[in-house]
């Protein structure tokens, strides 16, 4: 087996049998889903208890055509009592609240006029929903007033969708682009944790075998360059593995999640679905449809090439760096230094993605960071959904391997010298000289 | 017998420091050659440089008639002076890994292995981690994973520091041994007394200067001052202790001697033999003691060093 082979191995057995390794491949899909699940059940138990609520009508207008109860909210009618007796009865009888309409002029005036009345302050949702019943039924009585049919009104609404074109005459939607944003965004953030999570594990693996004294047996029968190269690529390894498991295991989660919650959940609303709402459920039917159809749009297999090959590109470029770094100090505190700057492109590739390619996604800002090497894997993950020329992924491609191919010999270059400097915290300035140091 | 390793004339500069100033040492085969020098002479620089650590910037380093290349790391073990082991590491492993890196397959390291482990009687440690060991075992096992691939060279820095008497005399006994089965090995140490109990020949490194080199009894010769420890019982020792010192270089001397007489230091003047000496002395009275005055490897070290400062 050659020496490189020797060292990706022991590289990535050391990683992936370690303990915080193990705990943080098994759990934290569970403790994310679990978490999911977690909040999604106290919601529902939250919004389990039942609201009694108790309207006093005196316009006359509303009737419990308009205030049906439904599965957490229960109205009663108290229109027959002033509002000061009924005020007192809600408060005895311990009500959730009471909805006040007064005998008003018009149906504007009833509109400002409407009060709700409770012991502590409801819910946005409760009230919204509240506004919107009344709304609803002032509506159908002004339309009636105007001698304006309900069913005609509904046929002269419209629902305007721009079809999106670029010239080579691929259609697109304004949904499509919201999920091209989603796509591009979550590999691009999910690059820079990438990055920095193994990036910090390489530079780890680095310190200890500088503070355990190994390095020197090691370095007397490898090169250091193999050694460092050994270990970004066992540590990357180690990564892929852990995405691979964790792929699975939060596949197999939601699959047994969504197979005993999912379908009782739908049912469970369906089932109490008036026609107008089934008709609204259809079209989110369709809409959960057209989002399937604008994934399979996206350039899916060109995306998944390109995130390997600037995962890959931003990984070595950024963990090189890192393992320099762990070379140059003897301990971890001493790094803080030197973090900084590594983390400032990182950080900036996804501020700058999230500000300017969202909004323009080939604008000059986007385009250019798109293009210099340490923020390109980033910002390019984020363009390259809504469709990028292919010389300007060349470009950026290129830049990526000749920066990656430079900076690893850098690196390399301090990487030699440090592993084998004790005491003194480095400056910039040993830095540089170690670089003119030969052989 | 010809030299296993030649450095000849090697320069190695670190920035503005220069850490070896064309140094040049020659060492035979088949020796244990003492690489001795005060802290920060340049030692480390030049172990570093034959395991090819770093390079030379210039000068030629010749191993066993070649050139020395990367080929040669399987022909080098190096035991540092910070000792070193993966800490969360099963020994064993560690060791197999160690030894493939050296080159050896799977199953002749382990062959090896199992002949070291059995031999220091430590095979119970395979799967326990270094972490879990005393110091003294992970010396033991940094000293298998630096002699199992059977390098024709064998570098030591400081190699009985961390290790008990027993242990020492063990290791001491076992690099002898190496040397007696073809290696040559080059021992860096501190420690006067086992450079006098192991070494053949020496070389002396100060201020990135070879200052000495060559057979230790060789050297011992040049340094020889001809000073006779001397202890002479007679009743007339003033008139002795004069006349001596009309003929030799004569100072006071103190040792234990059974009888109480004269007891002086007398270096011999040029022209002027021993047998000289103990001639006058038979003839003055009783001799009770007669050493020469030869120097060790710590006066040696001592006085090259002081010399060249």
């Amino acid at each position: 087996m050659s020496k490189l082979k020797l060292i990706i191995k022991r590289e990535f057995t050391a990683k992936v049998r370690n303990k915080s390794f193990i705990v943080m491949t098994f759990l934290s899909p569970l403790l994310m889903v679990g978490i999911g699940f977690l909040v999604f059940f106290l919601s529902k138990k939250n919004n389990e208890k039942v609201k009694n609520i108790v309207y006093v009508d005196h316009s006359g207008f509303f009737s419990k055509e308009d205030f049906k109860d439904r599965k957490t909210v229960k109205y009663e009618d108290y229109s027959s009592l002033t509002i000061d007796e009924a005020k007192k009865k809600v408060q005895d009888d311990g009500f959730y609240g009471m909805i006040y309409i007064p005998k008003q002029d018009s149906l504007e005036l009833i509109a400002s006029s409407v009060e709700f009345y409770s012991a502590s302050s409801p819910g946005v949702g409760t009230i919204e929903s509240i506004e919107k019943k009344i709304e609803n039924r002032l509506r159908k009585k002004k339309l009636g007033t105007l001698g304006i049919d309900l069913q005609d009104l509904k046929s002269s609404e419209f629902n305007a969708s721009i079809k999106l074109n670029n010239f080579s005459g691929e259609k697109s939607s304004k949904m499509s682009s919201w999920i091209k944003i989603g796509a591009g965004a979550i590999s691009g953030y999910f690059l820079m944790m990438f990055v920095i999570i193994y990036g910090t594990s390489v530079m780890r693996s680095v310190i200890e075998e500088k503070t355990s004294r190994i390095i020197e047996v090691i370095v007397s029968s490898v090169k250091p360059f193999q050694l460092m190269l050994g270990k970004i690529i066992g540590n990357a390894s180690a990564g892929l593995l852990q995405f691979f498991i964790w792929g699975i295991i939060i596949f197999i989660l939601s699959t047994v999640a969504s197979s005993v919650f999912g379908v009782d959940l739908v049912e469970a609303q369906t089932s109490k679905l008036g026609p107008e709402q089934l008709e609204a459920l259809k079209q989110s039917a369709s809409g959960s449809e057209q989002l399937f159809r604008e994934l399979q749009k996206l350039p899916l297999g060109l995306m998944f090439v390109l995130f390997i090959f600037y995962f890959l590109g931003g990984y070595f470029l950024y963990s090189s760096v890192f393992a320099a770094v762990g070379a140059a100090v003897d301990n971890e505190t001493d790094t803080q230094q030197f973090m900084l700057p590594i983390m400032l492109p990182l950080i900036l590739g996804v501020y700058i993605g999230f500000a300017t390619v969202i909004n323009a996604p080939h604008g000059p800002i986007s385009t250019i960071f798109s293009i210099i090497p340490l923020t390109s894997p980033i910002v390019m993950l984020m363009r390259v959904p809504f469709g990028v020329p292919w010389y300007e992924i060349a470009i950026s491609m290129a830049l990526l391997l000749i920066s990656f191919v430079f900076m690893v010999w850098f690196a390399a270059k301090i990487y030699r010298v440090g592993i084998l400097m004790y005491g003194k915290k480095p400056t910039y300035k040993d830095l540089y000289k170690w670089l003119k140091y030969k052989g | 017998m010809g030299n296993l390793l030649e450095i000849n004339n090697v320069v190695k500069t670190y920035g503005d420091f220069t850490a070896l100033n064309n140094v040049s040492i020659h060492i035979p085969k088949g020796s244990v050659f003492g690489l001795l020098g005060p802290n920060g002479a340049g030692k480390t620089s030049l172990i570093r440089i034959i395991n090819q650590i770093t390079m030379a910037d210039s000068g030629s380093i010749i191993l066993d008639g070649e050139e020395l290349n990367p080929k040669h790391i399987e022909d080098i073990g190096y035991m540092p002076e910070e000792r070193g082991l993966y800490k969360s590491m099963k020994v064993g492993e560690q060791a197999m890994y160690l030894a493939q890196l050296k080159g050896l397959s799977k199953k002749e390291a382990k062959d090896r292995l199992h002949y070291w482990f059995e031999k220091f009687d430590i095979l119970a440690w395979w799967n326990k981690k270094i972490e879990e060991l005393s110091k003294g075992m992970a010396q033991k096992v940094q000293f298998i994973v630096t002699v199992m691939h059977q390098p024709k060279l064998l570098i030591f820095d400081e190699p009985f520091s961390g290790f008990d008497p027993i242990n020492a005399q063990l290791i001491a006994k076992e690099i002898l041994q190496l040397r007696d089965e073809g290696a040559t090995i080059i021992f860096s140490t501190h420690r006067m007394e086992s450079v006098e109990e192991m070494c053949d020949d020496i070389a002396l490194i100060d201020k990135s200067n070879k200052i000495l080199e060559g057979n230790l009894e060789d050297i011992k010769r040049q340094f020889r001052t001809h000073t006779f420890q001397i202890g002479l019982e007679t009743a007339k020792a003033k008139e002795v202790e004069a006349k001596l010192k009309e003929r030799f270089d004569v100072s006071p001397a103190d040792f234990k001697l059974l009888n109480e007489g004269l007891k002086l230091n007398v270096k011999l003047k040029n022209g002027s033999s021993a047998n000289e000496l103990l001639s006058f002395l038979t003839s003055q009275g009783q001799v009770q003691h007669f050493v020469e005055l030869v120097p060790d490897a710590n006066d040696i070290f001592i006085q090259a060093v002081n010399k060249n400062s």
